[in-house]
């Protein structure tokens, strides 16, 4: 019981019930806009899970993750406009075209190491990024309004703002209790061990490239999934969403909030945007301050802020 | 005909600044195993340097020294205070580090200088048009690029591979501890390549300037652009740089250039306008996948390990 009782569990069960319960106070306050950052910072911080998937425990660095989001909205946002608005088809529309991009990129770029990798990752990312400009029927640059979000004949109304926020928790939690499944499972345990030692687990017989291939087409298949979520939370879709600094950005959400931790991302993401928020309420030069102070993450803080939790525990 | 010449120049131009900046990102990573994302706002801190002496000193040529030395300052500083205790460290470190560079450097320069852009007026020297060939003239501006890139490039290659100088840095990028013990200062080594690489950057920045405008963000899609070239060139090798940049130079200018054209003969005139931006964009990016996915180490891997 006491080893549950760390500094870093109880702070994991504040935050989870802090996020339950946030439309309550809402409620009781009056104050929306907690409630609409908070929707924003829930929906990165499922496609920071997802990228943390691969980047934690696969040892595989993309620095194209934000190609996702796009694709995901662009899913959203292009049936919408073409007057389908039905959920039920956008979804799994966004949720297979996520995945069959991410089955094309996994392929080519899982054949390459290293920086390499994030290289060729960002390559993919930006070409993603370039068509969608070039899409001069749904905006191009200028990005694409989408006027109704999507319905499910009921079942839920995302319109409103406590269903869609619940609606975005249960996705981040469900992806979450997905990846714990995952990373405990015998798939999940390879995936690690090629991370830590490729020329062994080869050895051992298991076929290194499929196992990455499919622990990335999984991750690609969530982002997309936050990316349709991203789309109907801000009614609108922009090749901006794929550029390289998002996809910079989600790296920062996982590694500040600790890599290879189950909730680390979700810590991470909601410390970046918060701070985000924060500062640019305090001053308009805010990444200012920004910027050196996730230099000084890097140089002092070891392993994001979960591994500082645990660090403290142990003294 | 003329046409071709002209954007042939052009790319061969706009190739030869990419390997300006592609060299110290190269040098940076081969020999320090340092991924710096921050390069690309040396570059824009060498324009914003540059616009700001020129503007001050009311001379172009000193006012670029002034530029060049002050990037080479800031990259050593930079060096010095930061990033120099990130080396052997995790390469995710290193992104994530000088991505919190880039947002400082974006903002420091939006408090300093203002959100609007800049202009870097060029002399009257250097805005004449030269005839290069009968009948074919180019700006004289664009010429001089060439010139000084090429320079450049040939210095370079002496220093790193004729000079005493150059020795120790290729010998600490095979070995790292050894040259150490020989009693060689790294440490001090390390910091000359980066400001080294600053001072390119700067360069690269600095001539890009007259041409397009001094702007924030102006160095992140161009140092996507060199990371597309180290790759291509293979990481750590500065021939490969040298290379790759011009071949990308090339294809990106002749692309945009021409690549309209000849869909709009292949495709509905509709079809083609809508597409050709996004494919010219996408050129080079499609290069390097396709390097890549045939040689993951580059066409021209460097030498070491």
């Amino acid at each position: 019981m006491k080893e549950l009782l760390d500094a870093r569990n109880v702070i994991v069960a504040l935050v989870v019930a802090g996020l339950l319960l946030l439309p309550l106070y809402t409620s009781i306050t009056g104050n929306i806009f907690v409630l609409t950052l908070f929707t924003r910072i829930v929906i990165f911080a499922l496609a920071a899970a997802s990228l943390n998937l691969i980047m934690g425990y696969g040892g595989m660095m993309s620095f194209g993750h934000a190609a996702y989001l796009g694709i995901g909205g662009y899913a959203v946002g292009i049936l919408a406009a073409e007057g389908i608005g039905s959920g039920f088809i956008q979804w799994p529309v966004a949720l297979a075209a996520s995945a069959l991009f991410a089955l094309v990129v996994g392929a080519l770029s899982l054949r390459t190491r290293g920086v390499y990798f994030i290289m060729i990752t960002l390559a993919f990312a930006q070409m993603a990024y370039y068509i969608a400009s070039g899409l001069a029927r749904y905006g191009g640059d200028d990005g694409l309004t989408i006027y109704k979000r999507s319905t499910f004949d009921g079942l839920i109304n995302l319109s409103s703002r406590v269903q869609f926020y619940y609606l975005c928790l249960a996705c981040l939690f469900g992806g979450i209790y997905l990846i714990w499944r995952i990373v405990n499972s015998r798939f999940g345990m390879v995936v690690q061990g090629l991370r830590s030692n490729e020329a062994r687990m080869q050895a051992i017989g298991f076929p290194a490239s499929r196992y990455r291939l499919v622990c990335f087409v999984i991750a690609g298949t969530m982002c997309g999934l936050a990316g349709a979520l991203l789309a109907n939370n801000t009614d609108f879709v922009s090749p901006a969403v794929m550029y390289w600094t998002r996809s910079g950005d989600l790296m920062v959400m996982v590694i500040l909030g600790g890599m290879g931790s189950l909730f680390g991302p979700m810590i991470g993401a909601i410390v970046y945007l918060l701070l985000e928020e924060l500062l640019s309420q305090v001053t308009e030069y805010w990444a200012l301050i920004m910027g050196p102070l996730l230099l000084l993450i890097v140089l002092f803080g070891h392993g994001g802020i979960l591994g500082l939790l645990g660090r403290l525990r142990r003294g | 005909m003329l046409l071709v010449v002209e954007q042939f120049l052009n790319g061969l131009q706009f190739g030869l600044l990419l390997f300006l900046l592609a060299a110290g990102l190269t040098l940076v990573f081969g020999i320090m195993d340092f991924v710096n994302l921050a390069h690309g706002s040396l570059y824009m801190m060498g324009a914003y340097f540059a616009a700001t002496f020129v503007a001050w000193t009311g001379n172009f040529v000193i006012g670029v020294m002034l530029a060049l030395g002050a990037t080479l300052l800031l990259g050593i500083v930079v060096e010095f205070v930061a990033l120099r205790h990130l080396y052997g460290r995790d390469h995710l470190d290193h992104v994530l580090a000088t991505f919190g560079l880039i947002l400082f450097f974006n903002d420091a320069v939006r408090l300093i200088w203002g959100p609007a852009g800049l202009a870097l007026p060029l002399p009257a020297w250097l805005t004449v048009p030269i005839q290069i060939m009968p009948g074919v003239f180019y700006p004289s501006y664009r010429l001089a690029i060439i010139v000084v890139s090429l320079l450049v490039a040939a210095f370079l290659y002496v220093v790193v591979m004729r000079s005493r100088l150059g020795m120790l840095i290729r010998a600490g990028a095979s070995n790292r501890e050894m040259i150490g013990a020989l009693g060689i200062n790294i440490k001090l080594l390390y910091t000359l390549v980066f400001g080294l690489g600053a001072a390119l950057a700067g360069l690269a920045g600095l001539m890009q300037a007259p041409i397009l405008t001094v702007q924030i963000g102006m160095g992140e899609n161009i140092l996507i652009l060199a990371f597309v070239i180290i790759v291509i060139g293979g990481i750590g090798s500065i021939r490969g740089a040298f290379l790759a940049a011009i071949f990308v130079g090339l294809i990106d200018t002749l692309g945009r250039a021409f690549l309209p054209d000849l869909l709009r003969q292949m495709l509905s005139s509709t079809a083609a306008s809508t597409a050709a931006p996004a494919l010219s964009s996408m050129l080079i990016y499609l290069l390097m996948a396709i390097v890549l996915v045939l040689r993951p180490e580059g066409l021209f891997p460097a030498n070491r390990r």
